[in-house]
């Protein structure tokens, strides 16, 4: 009888053990920041932080969807920021931001700090009232460090919000320098000149029975189709100008209008002429079923000559290819309509916005949307900005850099991508299914956008 | 310059590796947390258990070994579904709209392809697969290499349906005809001079090159079982029947059939359930574009891709209503058949 109680006894002593000793091996996430930072905690290297005062003992957390590396760097990019304010950073990186963000206003328990992946999402959030107003302070940076579009974005009926953080560009056209240099070719000024350069590419090339100018992948599973949607936002944006790429974007426009039809019809000259697609793979219809991953690789072969993706193409490219100026692949932006139009390109970014006025959350935003951390952060690879305070030679790579003095521009024109702020059933479903049936010539250009604005929810 | 960027490049990947080792640190002692507090749980329970009075002794331990497997389902299964029913009478904002899904689900073009997709996948595979899986033991049944050949149908059964989805969506890769292919049909297709195919991409035959990749799965499935079932056969029933005059194709109907009718009724039951649920397959190779999406994957897209959770939840409980008949006559089918052996 006695052994039987000591047993089950035991165990639990022994489970006990455990737990005591796995708890102590938990550290608090921002302990790196902090530990890393206490040795060269000097006033001398405090002067770019002296405006921000001292907050001793106050805590900040910062909410967002940013995780692994790039969350580490984050976290980083604070360090001395906490050593001279006094502040202590809470970075707190989830993938289900967008379902969580809501869950966490709901039950009052919001974050000092969110950082939002869109714009959409922030409207959505300023909806409930819970979002204060950006102090004065962060204004004043946005006002001299940032674009009037970005701080657009930022802006929900009137009222400033959020600052712009990190941003990324698309609509590049990858190419092979080397390649262009030998065959004499220029990159295009314009669409025109594009258009003139692919024709001419098709006639010096019909030697060899796999070339065609461009290479085009669409497939990427349940998202198939989205590659080709961001060359219609860049024909829209071109083409039709931003006031209408903002009206094609909240639904006042619809796919079903001259702008967007001429849009379609515009990268139709090049998707559907089995002339100019698509090297290495087939005619139009293996657009479909070349990944995207693949869809620029035949440059390296010679077996296409251009290849319209982001910028993080970049690391697509097998290790050892030179990626520059004069290397083995390099990239353009897709060239304006017209020489005299304005620079415009899509891409994407993050901003911030308080969901209170505390002296150290304010402190914390505004170090945020400064040039010092904008520098600071992008010296740690793999981001870029498009705060015009940063140096672009801070930029890890050279395609990075190229995309930081875009965005810098004194006019370029920004746009978030289109597709990333329709609604899901648009955006990420339709808007892809109907290019990809499009594509292959299973819809055509009047179907197809009929079918999409047929799937525009109502209310 | 380079020294310092190379410090701090090593720096830089040391505080990465160490962070890793604390992060995994603390997700493995937790994981440990997790496995303990079960643990000292469990041996609480069937101490109380083992020293409860002696009077209601069996009803006490028979309510407390029940409850935790009953408080476990109520809050994972049928709570779940009932809230999941609920939701599929409402719009997106939680207001209550009766059967609105429903109309949609039963009007709107494309979600009347997704139904006429499964109800394809449904008439195919089950028969497809078991007429195939029964041929099959029929015919390697007592013969020379049987095990070997049985194996052979048999080890598809071993790979995930991603995996078999990978791999089947490597056959099926299109190039064009004058260029070099990578797809094994296609290649086969340009050896004997016929033009390559959009396998996957032409509706709506490619529903059934999905289709031929379930039913590669599951007819290893089916043989298996039949094969058993076969051998269950008595033999003299089999005799008697030779002797009265039947051939074999009669004693195959008149005594085999008859004999294995309650794996029959399994095998067909299961792999249709199977079917209706159909989602990896269907995702991994197309991800229902191209007009090859079913319920299942429709489900999933609506609910957590494309914001519209209601509709998945009513495409979730137009698959229940589908699947629920199907296990009924399982059931009842076995108990009967219980009964009369």
């Amino acid at each position: 009888m006695k052994r039987r109680i000591t047993l089950p006894f035991a165990a639990i002593a022994v489970s006990g053990l455990l737990l005591a000793g796995c708890s102590s091996n938990d550290t608090p996430a921002t302990s790196s920041a902090t530990d890393g930072g206490s040795t060269d905690a000097m006033p001398a290297g405090c002067e770019a932080y002296a405006a921000y005062g001292v907050h001793e003992g106050d805590s900040v957390e910062v909410y967002a969807t940013i995780q692994g590396q790039e969350a580490d760097d984050l976290v980083t990019s604070f360090a001395d920021f906490e050593n001279c304010t006094g502040v202590t950073v809470n970075y707190v990186g989830t993938q289900e931001f967008e379902t969580q963000i809501n869950v966490r206003v709901e039950g009052g328990d919001a974050p000092d700090l969110a950082i939002f992946p869109q714009p959409g999402l922030l409207s959505r959030i300023v909806a409930t009232g819970s979002v204060v107003g950006a102090p004065a302070a962060v204004e004043t940076n946005v006002d001299q460090f940032w674009s009037e579009s970005w701080k657009q974005y930022g802006t929900v009926d009137g009222t400033f919000y959020a600052a712009p953080l990190m941003a990324s560009v698309k609509g590049w056209v990858w190419y092979s320098p080397t390649d262009f240099a030998a065959k004499g070719y220029e990159v295009p000024a314009t669409w025109d000149d594009m258009m003139a350069l692919t024709e001419k590419m098709a006639a010096d090339g019909k030697d060899n029975a796999q070339y065609r100018p461009w290479c085009v992948g669409f497939e990427s599973g349940d998202a198939t189709g989205w590659a080709g949607t961001d060359w219609i936002e860049d024909i829209v944006l071109r083409q039709a100008g931003a006031d209408n790429y903002d009206k094609w974007v909240s639904g006042d426009l619809k796919f079903n209008s001259p702008e967007i039809i001429k849009a379609f019809d515009t990268f139709g000259d090049i998707a559907k002429d089995p002339a100019f697609v698509n090297g290495g793979f087939g005619g139009p219809e293996s657009i479909v079923s070349t990944s995207f991953n693949d869809g620029g690789l035949p440059i390296l072969d010679s077996n296409c000559s251009m290849h319209h993706q982001a910028s993080f193409y970049e690391a697509q490219w097998p290790e050892g290819t030179d990626v520059s100026e004069n290397g083995d692949v390099w990239a353009f932006i897709t060239p304006k309509m017209k020489a005299s139009d304005p620079d415009a390109v899509t891409g994407g970014g993050e901003f911030v916005a308080a969901f209170n006025s505390d002296p150290a959350t304010v402190a914390l935003q505004t170090f945020m949307s400064s040039d010092t951390w904008a520098n600071t952060r992008v010296s740690l690879g793999g981001v870029i900005s498009a705060n015009k305070g940063l140096d672009p030679n801070n930029a890890s790579s050279a395609i990075g850099k190229a995309s930081i003095e875009i965005l810098q521009g004194q006019d370029t024109i920004f746009r978030f991508d289109a597709s990333d702020l329709m609604p899901g059933v648009v955006g990420a479903a339709s808007f892809w299914t109907g290019i990809s049936d499009w594509v292959v010539s299973s819809k055509d250009t009047q179907q197809t956008v009929e079918f999409i604005d047929s799937t525009w929810p109502t209310s | 310059m380079l020294s310092v960027e190379h410090l701090f490049a090593s720096g830089r990947l040391a505080s990465a590796s160490s962070s890793f080792w604390s992060d995994s640190g603390g997700k493995l002692g937790g994981a440990l947390i997790a496995v303990a507090v079960f643990a000292a749980v469990i041996g609480l329970l069937m101490f109380f258990a083992d020293h409860a009075p002696k009077r209601n002794r069996d009803f006490i331990q028979l309510i407390l070994f029940v409850l935790p497997a009953l408080v476990l389902l109520s809050v994972g299964l049928v709570w779940p579904a009932v809230q999941t029913v609920w939701q599929s009478f409402t719009d997106d904002n939680g207001k209550f709209i009766a059967f609105e899904n429903f109309v949609t689900i039963a009007t709107d073009p494309t979600m009347r392809r997704v139904l006429i997709n499964t109800l394809v996948w449904v008439a195919l595979v089950p028969t497809l697969s078991s007429s195939i899986g029964l041929a099959y033991a029929v015919f390697i049944d007592k013969s020379k290499g049987e095990k070997l050949l049985k194996s052979l149908v048999f080890m598809p059964m071993a790979i995930s349906f991603v995996g078999a989805s990978i791999i089947w969506g490597f056959m099926y890769t299109y190039r064009a005809p004058a260029f070099p292919q990578i797809g094994f049909l296609n290649q086969l297709l340009v050896w004997a001079g016929l033009p390559s195919q959009q396998f996957t991409a032409s509706s709506p035959m490619n529903t059934f090159y999905l289709i031929i990749i379930m039913v590669w799965i599951q007819t290893g499935f089916a043989m298996v079982i039949f094969s058993a079932a076969i051998k269950g056969v008595p033999g003299e029933l089999n005799e008697a029947a030779a002797l009265d005059g039947a051939n074999a194709w009669q004693r195959f109907w008149n005594v085999t059939v008859p004999w294995i009718r309650g794996s029959i009724v399994v095998v067909v039951t299961t792999i249709t359930i199977a079917t209706l649920k159909v989602f990896d397959i269907v995702r991994t190779v197309t991800g229902g574009q191209f007009n090859t999406s079913v319920v299942a994957n429709e489900m999933y897209s609506r609910a957590f891709r494309l914001g519209q959770p209601s509709l998945g939840a009513a495409l979730a409980v137009v698959l229940f209503l589908m699947v629920f008949p199907i296990i009924m006559y399982n059931v009842r089918t076995l108990r009967r058949y219980k009964e009369a052996h």
